[in-house]
């Protein structure tokens, strides 16, 4: 059993792209029936890597051999046919057709449906049983969770043949207890004799499920690992290249007066689906208020109605001394005049313009400032030194003002948006995944601005998904379900548990006998809330 | 396209040897209006009066269609400066390039159709559209069983008031209670061309309870007579005769010879006799009629015949007088 | 020159480069079809359009109007919106400035009267386009439908009013009086006569040099002020302008105002500057092709100009072949238009990926010497 043959061997694979190179001389073995995780900051060339393994692109130079033989891919039909399947961190699903459908799609087997399918059905069923994946095949793929569509692309990937999984970031979408779920589909899937590549950023799950790791940082393959010979502390100075602080550093809240007081906020979207239900709490100075929860269940919303960007149906919002709701709405222009900075969840389609150079895009928000403008003209001079002010504090790289905006790594626009949002010294900052595809080097430093504004007084809102950041960052949490607070808690008694146990509320069909008891005690919390 | 050019060379060269020697030489040309040469309706009239010049001549006619208003100018001008003479202006916009060109070139001889410029140099043919219309206007008077009929002018313009004005006298002349409707197709020059347009409004006015209705909307009047043919009911043609496309539909055309009006106006100078100033074309000169022939014969009666005959002969005559619409831009008559 | 660099010079020079010399090969070979001689074809074309003063004149005076209108366009689509309504912008900018005119007592002096009837068109041809960008903003009807739609409105109440209320008396043709001469635009070949150059007579004006001042303006303003910071942000992402304090409902209402005026002065070049009276459909065909001359100027004005250049080529050239050779009707003009626009339009990325693989060994040659010197 130990000398088991290599799944995939890739030998001195070279790609360029212009002047960057971004897989130089890799040389990666992936044992058959392993798990092998591949870490590495973004630009790493891990998705390059991988995106050549599976035909998107072909290698300058370099060798590929599957199980044995030597290929060359120049499209993703071959690398399905040499027995990869890959799951992509979106999902390629047709929402409006059953799983039965999407799993077909492209391998149909003639003119006919009726006959593909049926054949389709028995031979799901046998991989359903054999790897315990159960999904049911005819529900549509938009009344699935999100864990369930994956596995639908798990399932696809086996039908098609797939001896070699490939998943990136498979569980940047799914809560902790669908993530359990997934690794355990791992195991089967390792037992039946399935190798599978994972691709994450997250130290713990390579650490608790793989039986190798690889490490890529600019370019190269830097280290490859038995998971159990190494730690995250290792692995994760591998990634960056220098020692990195895992834990966030900080000293005991200083807390002082309310900054922000939300009283029964519920917000209705234009479809006229309740998003957010009665939410209150206070955002006191000098604390880091956590909001938890899986993504989807209120947070954006609670965000952009703090923000002024979407209306508030119900109840309202105090900030620095103004008062805001349905009837009286303060717009984010008056919002940010009065000292609230918001650090969007979303940068692509809210925290910068991705077409817009750097220093128009760190002039968002701030483009009416009387010390960029002179009279009618908005001055180019101070646009650029303003942006170059801001990527020298959040040594933002290239520290250049005129490259467009979408073409700075993911963690570079972070720090360029929380530069401007930041530099500005407001009173209350609101915060949503500040990194979310961020390296590991640059969390740490975004974490410590985090807790620096903190310390200096201001009232910080912090919305992330990511439970370990919640956990390390913030004083106080509470949790999002499904628009409803579902729990609130100090950041010294949370632990990943409580904390998804409060999250999965709205995931389990809600138990009536259950529901009335939370709407009871939701009545009786608010009024304590309220005097908190 | 070159055997025809080759003919064309064969036949010119043939008059020159032959005819020329009787006859002055002349260099014609024309210049369309903007809705181009091949719009089934009045540029085309022109065309085909064109095209017969050729044939019996030899003589090519030198075309520009323009597309916009400094282009009609610009083509005159440079027409002019090349030494074509004389040059037909089809229609009434192009009045002010043809006042420039004229002023710009005096030596050379302009003939413009449908509108009067009071140049030295300019022949302005106008048609007494109003007289037609009449005769049309009677029959339909005549023919109509239910006392309403209708007229369809392409767009809301003077030019086409003067048809439905004169219609209307017509109409009334036979029958002084019946109910004349006026629709237009639509405001702009496209509703010279929009026949399913022109079969939307005849439509309605057949539902309105008109029998006849007159179209003068160019290549739109088509639609008109299809809708009539289709809900059996009548319709009149105008310009050229289009008797003959719906034959038992089509009740008579208002026809204006425009293309005669071009004809003339390079044979007269081909003999000698073109003069500057104003013609006026009516029913005496034959500028206008109303068309019958195997097509309609069994829609007109001899009564009828009779009757717009007469009608025809008073209004040459002078005992009868039409209104022009344009002589002070109302209908009253 | 980095990866970014080259892509940019690509797209911007190169792409639309290569599409104009393809319509222009399709075109040909159309030319070799209808048994007319390609070579011959553009020795016309290109003479009837520069090769003599006249010609160049009128190159030049229907290359105004497409600056014009491709400036409206461009504007409208900084801020994401789809103007399709300069026809009738531009129609009723003629208005405004006739009304201006005849508003007037004539025998005030040109220093008067050409303003105001510049303002009468900017006001007018905005006010034609407010209407939509309300209608946009606070209720949600699609701009391109109700552009669309306003143009005909433009030409129905045009028409009502030309031949109703406008129309000079005694006159078939439905066209206001002559304005009077002091309201003239002066035409370049009279300003040329007083400073003692003599020049053909052409129907160029004044007016070109209003269209290079709204040129430079719209660059002004687009890139140098905060109102065009907040017209491009909203274009390129409107969530990302709310977000930013921006309302993107006064952001439409600006912009269309701003298009809808630009528009507008076509008229100033058509009528003020040539015609010298209100007449009808004076405008016909200006305001699409401004949507060509936008697209194929990437909505920059250095690009507009050049691109309403290469239209006014074709429109003063096509109408000279069409005149001198008599196996090219004017539609081939129109055929010649449609290929421009049909490579620089939809076509438009056609070269790209073939170009950048074909450039990129090169370009790598050129960075890797850059480095090293």
């Amino acid at each position: 059993m130990t000398m088991k043959k290599f799944a995939i061997e890739l030998t001195d694979i070279d790609k360029r792209f212009g002047a960057v190179h971004a897989n130089n001389k890799v040389c990666l073995q992936v044992t058959e029936g392993n798990i092998h995780g591949i870490i590495g900051e973004n630009g790493a060339g891990k998705s390059t890597l991988m995106s050549i393994l599976y035909g998107f692109y072909q290698a300058d130079a370099g060798q590929i051999d599957v199980l044995g033989n030597t290929y060359i891919f120049t499209d993703s039909h071959h690398a399905i046919a040499a027995g990869i399947g890959m799951v992509h961190q979106h999902f390629m699903l047709v929402e409006n057709f059953t799983v039965l459908e999407n799993v077909i799609l492209g391998t149909e087997g003639g003119a006919l449906l009726a006959h593909g399918l049926a054949a389709a059905r028995k031979e799901l069923t046998r991989l359903g049983e054999e790897y315990g994946l159960k999904v049911d095949l005819d529900a549509t793929i938009d009344t699935l969770s999100v864990g369930l569509q994956q596995r639908v692309e798990i399932l696809k990937a086996l039908y098609k043949g797939a001896k070699i999984l490939i998943l990136d970031e498979p569980t940047g979408v799914l809560t902790p207890q669908e993530t359990a779920e997934l690794f355990r589909i791992f195991s089967t899937l390792k037992q039946q004799g399935v190798t599978i590549m994972l691709i994450t950023h997250k130290l713990r799950e390579i650490m608790s499920i793989t039986d190798q790791v690889s490490v890529m940082r600019a370019g190269q393959m830097v280290a490859h690992r038995n998971t159990c010979d190494t730690d995250r502390e290792e692995l994760a100075e591998l990634m960056v290249g220098r020692k990195v602080l895992l834990s966030v550093d900080k000293g005991a809240a200083n807390v002082r007066a309310p900054l922000m007081r939300v009283s029964r906020l519920t917000v209705v979207d234009s479809q006229g689906v309740e998003r957010l239900k009665d939410v209150s709490f206070e955002l006191r100075a000098g604390e880091v208020l956590g909001v938890a929860g899986v993504s989807g269940n209120g947070q954006t919303e609670l965000l952009e109605a703090l923000a002024g960007i979407i209306p508030i149906t119900q109840g309202h919002i105090e900030v620095l001394g103004m008062e805001m709701d349905d009837k009286h709405p303060l717009t984010p222009d008056i919002l940010r005049g009065l000292g609230l900075a918001h650090v969007p969840e979303d940068r692509h389609r809210m925290g910068l313009i991705t077409d817009f150079s750097a220093s128009e895009s760190a002039l968002l928000g701030y483009h009416t400032d009387a010390n960029i403008n002179s009279g009618v003209w908005l001055s180019k001079a101070k646009v650029d030194a303003n942006c170059q002010q801001l990527m020298q504090a959040f040594d933002v790289r290239p520290a250049d003002p005129q490259l467009k905006s979408a073409n700075f790594s993911g963690g570079n626009q972070q720090k360029l948006i929380l530069a401007r949002e930041m530099e500005r010294n407001p009173e209350v900052l609101l915060i949503g995944q500040p990194t979310r595809g961020v390296d590991i080097g640059a969390i740490e430093f975004i974490h410590q601005r985090i807790i620096a504004m903190r310390d200096a007084g201001k009232a910080v809102l912090l919305v992330s998904v990511e439970l370990e950041e919640i956990m390390s960052v913030s004083d106080r949490i509470i949790v999002l379900c499904d628009g409803a607070i579902s729990g609130r808690i100090n950041a010294e008694d949370a632990d990943e548990r409580t904390l998804g146990m409060m999250m999965a509320n709205a995931l389990d069909p809600i138990d009536p006998l259950q529901a009335m008891n939370d709407a009871k005690s939701s009545s009786n919390r608010t009024a304590q809330e309220l005097d908190l | 396209m070159k055997l025809n050019k080759l003919t064309m060379a064969i036949a010119a060269g043939a008059v020159s040897l032959t005819v020329s020697v009787a006859q002055a030489d002349v260099n014609p040309a024309v210049v369309y209006d903007k809705a181009g040469k091949f719009d089934k309706s009045f540029n085309e009239a022109v065309y085909n009066g064109v095209k017969r010049f050729t044939a019996d001549t030899g003589i090519s006619v030198r075309e520009v269609e323009p597309t916009n208003d400094a282009q009609v100018e610009q083509g005159l001008k440079k027409l002019a400066k090349r030494g074509s003479s004389p040059i037909v202006a089809v229609g009434f916009s192009q009045a002010n390039a043809v006042s420039a060109a004229a002023q710009a070139y005096p030596d050379s001889k302009f003939t413009l159709i449908d509108m009067v410029v009071p140049e030295a140099n300019v022949q302005n043919v106008v048609f007494r559209a109003q007289e037609g219309s009449f005769l049309v206007g009677a029959l339909a008077a005549m023919k109509s069983e239910t006392g309403t009929v209708g007229y369809i002018g392409a767009m809301d313009i003077p030019l086409l008031a003067v048809f439905g004005c004169g219609y209307e006298q017509g109409a009334k002349h036979i029958n002084a209670n019946i109910n004349v409707l006026h629709s237009f197709i639509g405001s702009t020059g496209a509703a010279f061309a929009n026949p399913s347009k022109g079969g939307e409004v005849a439509r309605s006015q057949f539902e309105s309870g008109a029998d006849v209705v007159f179209a003068a909307a160019g290549s739109s009047g088509v639609g008109v007579i299809q809708t009539a043919a289709d809900m059996g009911k009548l319709a009149i043609g105008v310009d050229s005769n289009q008797n003959y496309l719906q034959p038992g539909t089509v009740l008579t055309s208002m026809v204006k010879r425009v293309g005669e009006a071009a004809y003339q106006s390079y044979a007269a100078e081909q003999n000698g006799t073109w003069k500057p100033g104003f013609v006026s074309m009516g029913l005496a000169e034959g500028g206008v009629d109303w068309a019958l022939d195997e097509h309609n014969r069994g829609l007109v009666t001899a009564d009828m015949e009779a009757k717009v005959n007469a009608l025809k002969a008073a209004i040459i005559a002078g005992e009868l007088s039409v209104h022009d619409y344009m002589s002070d831009n109302t209908c009253n008559y | 020159m980095n990866r970014e660099n080259r892509i940019t010079w690509i797209n911007r020079l190169l792409l639309p480069v290569l599409n104009v010399l393809t319509a222009f090969a399709v075109t040909a070979v159309v030319f070799w079809l209808i048994d007319v001689n390609p070579l011959e074809a553009a020795e016309i074309l290109l003479y009837g359009a520069f090769g003599y003063e006249e010609g160049i004149g009128y190159t030049i005076y229907y290359t105004t109007n497409f600056i014009f209108t491709g400036l409206a366009v461009a504007v409208a689509f900084h801020a994401g919106l789809f103007n399709i309504g300069g026809e009738g912008q531009a129609y009723i900018g003629g208005l405004g400035a006739g009304l201006a005119i005849f508003m007037l007592d004539p025998t005030l002096g040109a220093w008067l009267f050409i303003p105001a009837s510049i303002i009468g068109a900017l006001l007018f041809g905005a006010l034609w386009a407010l209407i939509p960008a309300y209608l946009q903003a606070y209720r949600g009807s699609h701009i391109v439908i109700t552009t669309i739609m306003f143009n005909f409105l433009a030409a129905s109440l045009m028409v009502y009013l030309m031949v109703h209320v406008l129309r000079e008396m005694g006159q078939m043709t439905p066209q206001s009086e002559l304005f009077p001469t002091n309201a003239w635009m002066p035409f370049v070949h009279d300003v040329a006569a007083g400073m003692g150059y003599s020049i053909e007579a052409s129907p160029l004006n004044l007016s070109v040099l209003l269209a290079l001042v709204c040129a430079v303006a719209v660059w002004f303003f687009l890139w140098q002020t905060r109102w065009g910071y907040a017209i491009r942000a909203t274009g390129k992402n409107s969530t990302a302008a709310v977000y930013g304090g921006i309302k993107p409902k006064r952001v439409i209402i600006v912009a269309m105002c701003i298009s809808g005026a630009l528009a507008g002065l076509v008229s100033i070049n058509e009528l003020v500057g040539y015609q010298h009276r209100l007449v009808m459909d004076f405008h016909l065909g200006y305001g699409f092709g401004g949507i060509a001359v936008a697209l194929m100027g990437r909505n920059h004005p250095v690009g507009i100009i050049v691109a309403a250049l290469l239209f006014g080529t074709l429109y003063q050239g096509g109408a000279e072949l069409a005149f001198e050779m008599s196996g090219v009707s004017r539609d081939i003009v129109v055929v010649m238009q449609g290929l421009v626009i049909l490579f620089c339009g939809a076509l438009e990325y056609m070269y790209r990926p073939w170009l950048i693989r074909t450039l990129a060994p090169v370009a790598q040659q050129i960075s890797a010497a850059g480095v090293t010197v």
